[in-house]
């Protein structure tokens, strides 16, 4: 190839002088999959997506899910979505923004779905990490604890779990823990 | 110009390569003093990292007659690299591995230029990397291979009968290590699979589920898991965890013990936690050393021609035996990143929502409810509804104003297909040309000069 190298740095000799092109917005593999996802998003009713950062980033995203039927119904929780340019490489990063009384979600917002960790594979999309999020709201499950409290409760005394969630939702104390109103 | 008489010895093996005609050469190898000279004069390599496999790659280049190099790095040298990244001395600990890396290679190798850019990958232009002939990577991420990759096929330009203009082609050699395992590759753009072509090669990274780390840790690595994802957010919230911040580091290493001596655990000590937090495998200075010997002699023949390339992917194991192979991967030819993509004529004229019915009714594409995104910016997206609202008055525009009336470009979309009356979801490549506009006429000269 060093001939063809020979006649850039001709080139390049000659394109010195003139003005170079204006830097331009590389779009990874990782961005263009992840588009693909977002434009095919179909969202059941009780779930919602915004975008803080304007159209043109979808790396950054957030998702409102108001469950219609379990415990949590009546409440809105929100997450937020941050996804890696090596997407769907690895999974995003999903937090709860919204403070929440629930087995799974500690109240950091950390998030204990098996599709965001060691079972994410490429093949799955946003869409299902929406559905899985979706469903830690109507079966709340005390088998994979974040809140060791919470779970204890949901596994011994259900009607506790679900008063407890009522006074988390509308704005109260919960032994310790203050949760703010989300109803 | 002392240096005109030690040249002979010094390149009397190099010379075997590049002075005599052989029958294993590669295509258009003129081989002569010319061709060793030229290869100074003119072949430019940019060394993407300069660890454990760059100060290898800067030292076996220099040494094989390549006078003018760049490496970049965004590293400084710390004490743990000794071992292995032997340009760096004790006194260099906290020195920019790039700087340090480029000054040592030129003191022992007289003759070369190396030019250090102590910077992230990302914070160069376009501009910088097409300056270079051949791209040689010492990386030790996806992400960062991923976007390299993007950036060397983003030069690549193809034909009316979909083949890659030579003069645009920016070769790459990657090289890999872990532990004892190690791989080398040659990527040409347009002709070899690209990294994105066979990103599945990769394994899947192991992640610990969190309500495992928080309920029932088993191992040392899921102690410091604890400490580096639930613990650090609980005592520590809103700071963000800095891995190469040493106190973060400390921080994490004492949680991770309390929470192993709570169960019992043994294990946990302060290299396993950096080890595991920053995903560290042990790096073994041999397999640095055979990986990047064959990236540099690939360089090598990529340049002068004096032989076949590797085709495409070297695998070396050493763990067990010594096992070593060559696979020829083969190239997607639908790759978005560096695939053709279909090629498409409009008028200038043309509306986003003329270009979206087209789509529709091309033989190639048959592609219904598009959305169309151009170099990051979505000109009209089908859904959610809060973005199909934001791009909706895009529709009546025309293209070629929507995107920034360049005559000629790449435009992605994604949309539904029909075949054999199943519907697929598909994401595609296009390239198009809009017809008359100034500066092109014909695909096969556009782009040239």
């Amino acid at each position: 190839m060093i001939r063809l190298f020979k006649v850039k740095e001709k080139q390049r000799e000659l394109a010195e002088s003139a003005v170079g092109g204006a830097p331009v917005k590389k779009q990874t593999a990782g961005e263009l999959r992840l588009n693909k996802d977002i434009s095919e998003l179909n969202l059941p009713k009780t779930c919602s997506i915004t975008f803080p950062n304007g159209k043109d980033d979808l790396m950054n995203f957030e998702v409102s899910i108001r469950p219609d039927e379990g415990y949590y119904t009546g409440g809105t929780f929100v997450f937020t979505f941050q996804v890696s340019p090596i997407y769907p490489h690895e999974a995003p990063k999903v937090k709860c923004k919204t403070k929440v009384y629930h087995p799974n979600i500690d109240l950091e917002g950390n998030v204990c779905l098996n599709i965001l960790r060691e079972d994410w594979k490429p093949v799955l999309n946003i869409n299902t990490i929406i559905y899985g999020l979706f469903h830690l709201f109507t079966q709340p499950n005390h088998e994979d604890p974040l809140n060791h409290e919470a779970a204890a409760v949901l596994r011994d005394n259900p009607k506790l779990f679900d008063s407890n969630v009522r006074r988390a939702m509308s704005g109260g104390y919960v032994g310790q823990t203050f949760f703010p109103r989300c109803v | 110009m002392a240096d005109t008489e030690s040249q002979p010895s010094r390149s009397r093996d190099l010379d075997k390569l590049l002075l005599r005609p052989g029958n294993l050469v590669g295509p258009n190898f003129e081989p002569g003093p010319q061709l060793r000279a030229d290869l100074q004069e003119y072949a430019r390599v940019l060394v993407v990292g300069a660890g454990g496999l760059g100060c290898e790659l800067l030292k076996d280049l220099a040494l094989s007659g390549f006078k003018n190099l760049e490496v970049i790095d965004m590293d400084r040298i710390e004490v743990s690299n000794l071992n292995r990244q032997f340009l760096f001395r004790l006194q260099d600990v906290g020195k920019p591995k790039a700087d340090v890396a480029a000054k040592r290679v030129m003191e022992r190798v007289s003759g070369v230029n190396i030019i250090p850019h102590f910077s992230r990958i990302e914070d160069k232009d376009l501009d910088f990397y097409n300056d270079f002939n051949i791209i040689a990577l010492g990386l030790d991420s996806i992400e960062a291979r991923s976007y390299i990759n993007a950036v060397a096929c983003s030069f690549l330009e193809y034909d009316s009968d979909d083949n890659p203009r030579e003069e645009t082609i920016k070769p790459m050699v990657d090289g890999g290590t872990e532990g004892f395992k190690g791989h080398a590759r040659v990527i040409i753009p347009g002709v070899t699979p690209c990294f994105e072509c066979t990103i599945w090669l990769f394994p899947p990274q192991e992640k610990f589920p969190l309500c495992t780390l928080a309920e029932t840790p088993r191992t040392a690595a899921h102690c410091i898991e604890y400490a580096h994802l639930i613990k650090w957010d609980e005592v520590r919230s809103g700071k963000t965890f800095d891995p190469d911040d040493p106190e973060h580091m400390k921080w994490v290493y004492e949680e991770a013990v309390k929470r192993a001596e709570l169960f019992g655990i043994p294990g946990v000590t302060y290299s396993l936690t950096q080890g595991v937090v920053k995903n560290i495998i042990p790096a073994i200075a041999s397999t640095n050393a055979i990986i990047s010997a064959a990236c540099a002699l690939e360089t090598l023949k990529i340049a002068s021609g004096c032989s076949k390339t590797l085709s495409n992917y070297l695998t070396y194991n050493g763990v067990e035996g010594l096992h070593t192979k060559v696979t020829e991967f083969v190239k997607d030819k639908d790759c978005l990143v560096c695939g053709p993509g279909v090629l498409i004529e409009l008028d200038p004229s043309t509306t986003l929502q003329k270009f979206i019915n087209l789509l529709e009714d091309h033989p190639k594409l048959l592609l219904s409810k598009a959305s169309v995104t151009h170099r990051g910016n979505n000109l009209y997206m089908q859904a959610p509804p809060v973005l199909e609202e934001m791009t909706r008055s895009n529709l009546s525009l025309p293209l070629f104003g929507l995107m920034g009336k360049i005559p000629m470009d790449i435009v992605h979309v994604t949309g539904t297909t029909r075949k054999n009356d199943k519907k697929t979801s598909s994401l595609r490549k296009l390239r198009v040309v809009f017809k008359g506009v100034d500066g092109v006429i014909d695909m096969d000269t556009a782009g040239g000069a």
